[in-house]
């Protein structure tokens, strides 16, 4: 009995071990990085493009490429403070290799080896071409570094345990397109709006454990603060032109000139600065969703 | 003891009287701002469907736009903007609690719209061009403030 016991307490160590082996942080090829020659004028683009600075400059900043970090994003499992990934080598990411970074941008692999939360968007930018990536880190080490310490994460017992992420990344994070594109402009389309500015992040609704729901893409979902709602962006609901939707994210307003509010202002000011035939490919993306 | 009961239900009383008129008078205000905000959306869609090309340039009807825009940045915000009348305190509004934490922030930035506004009425009246360039500013006005102080 008492062996049988033992057996099971074994088998079940064992089972965990492979868990957490199969579900283990994962890392970039280096060797595939270090045959990448970085542009960092391109890698400005891809910087914009990803809305970086949104999340990443502190609350309310009039230097918006100062990475400080200190925004409180809300959501059901806790509160996330932004961190600093400015290029100050202590408090920043300074430090780091293009290795760890893109380890981070497209893993949600930690230097340390850890995963990191959702809430950084690596579920969309893995989708990013291993250029870009390499492109964006150049850019970003030539802005400016700040001294202020990153802040810990509010969250509670048991989405403090980083380890269980390993298990939600395999579940939630598939690295295949949503949508098909079969032009050049949709292609772009589908790059900016999957794995560059991470429009499902906000506008897809998520499941009960916080994945995204991939056949409902882009439907609208409840603000994750839980005040308000993101909304849906699917052709029919929205009812926009192409030259609509295109003008809205160059000058923030609807077509009845209402003007966008919140975090899609932040947004908006990304699109503006992108080359017109991106927001046109955006717009064409958007309205070749399923309804 | 039986006073204070006497002075407690005096007080339940007054607010049961004062809570009515006070939700009343709070709901023109509200009403008012939304209905200023109504006015910007109608006639920058007279000036934006000029500069975009959907509606044919006519320098009297951008300038008489551009001209209500800057008359209702006229418009004194605290009068409209009263106490206890956020998002959590009062339903129908989207106006969050941040702007009467930060009222002079909130001032200055309706006063950046007032300076948009001014720019936009000197365009009007000359080219769709032209008020599609003073159309940039008043967009950013707008959202600066959307951006910290209303709800998605």
């Amino acid at each position: 009995m008492r062996s049988l016991a033992l057996m099971g307490l074994t088998a079940l160590a064992i089972v965990g071990a492979a868990g957490l082996y199969i579900t283990r942080p994962q890392t970039v090829d280096s060797a595939t990085f270090a045959a990448l020659t970085p542009d960092p004028v391109h890698g400005a683009q891809v910087f914009t493009a990803s809305g970086c600075a949104s999340c990443h400059m502190a609350e309310g900043s009039k230097t918006p490429l100062v990475l400080s970090g200190g925004q409180r994003l809300a959501s059901p499992f806790g509160t996330f403070v932004v961190p600093n990934i400015s290029s100050d080598p202590e408090e920043g990411i300074g430090g780091w290799t293009l290795e760890q970074f893109a380890s981070a941008v497209t893993k949600g692999t930690s230097p340390e080896g850890q995963h990191y939360y959702p809430a950084f968007p690596y579920a969309a930018y893995q989708k990013m071409t291993d250029q870009d990536v390499a492109d964006l880190w150049a850019y970003m080490q030539t802005l400016p570094a700040d001294p202020t310490p990153s802040q810990p994460h509010e969250v509670g017992f048991p989405f403090n345990i980083r380890a269980a992420l390993g298990g939600w990344k395999m579940l939630f994070t598939p690295k295949d397109w949503v949508m098909p594109a079969d032009t050049p402009q949709l292609e772009r389309g589908r790059y900016l709006v999957e794995a560059q500015a991470h429009c499902g992040e906000c506008h897809t609704p998520r499941n009960a454990l916080g994945g995204l729901q991939r056949d409902a893409w882009l439907s609208g979902a409840p603000d994750p603060s839980g005040r308000g709602k993101v909304p849906d962006i699917t052709p029919a609901t929205l009812g926009w032109s192409m030259g609509d939707i295109a003008y809205y994210l160059e000058s923030g307003f609807t077509p009845d000139y209402d003007s966008a509010g919140g975090h899609m202002a932040h947004v908006v000011e990304n699109m503006a600065q992108l080359p017109a035939s991106d927001r046109e490919a955006i717009a064409a993306y958007l309205l070749a969703l399923p309804n | 003891m039986k006073q204070i009961a006497a002075t407690a239900a005096a007080f339940g009383l007054v607010a049961a009287l004062a809570t009515p008129v006070l939700a009343q008078d709070m709901s023109a205000n509200i009403k008012a701002r939304q209905g200023q905000f109504r006015i910007l959306a109608l006639n920058l869609g007279v000036l934006g469907g000029m500069a975009k090309g959907e509606l044919t340039y006519d320098a009297a009807g951008a300038q008489a736009a551009a001209d209500s825009i800057v008359g209702v940045s006229m418009v004194h915000q605290p009068t409209l903007f009263v106490e206890g009348t956020d998002d959590m305190s009062v339903d129908g509004t989207r106006a969050l609690p941040a702007i009467w934490e930060n009222p002079d922030d909130f001032a200055a930035k309706w006063a950046a719209l007032g300076e948009a506004a001014k720019g936009m009425q000197a365009a009007a009246g000359t080219s769709a061009e032209a008020i599609g360039a003073a159309m940039g500013p008043l967009g950013g006005a707008c959202k600066s403030c959307h951006e910290t102080y209303r709800t998605p």
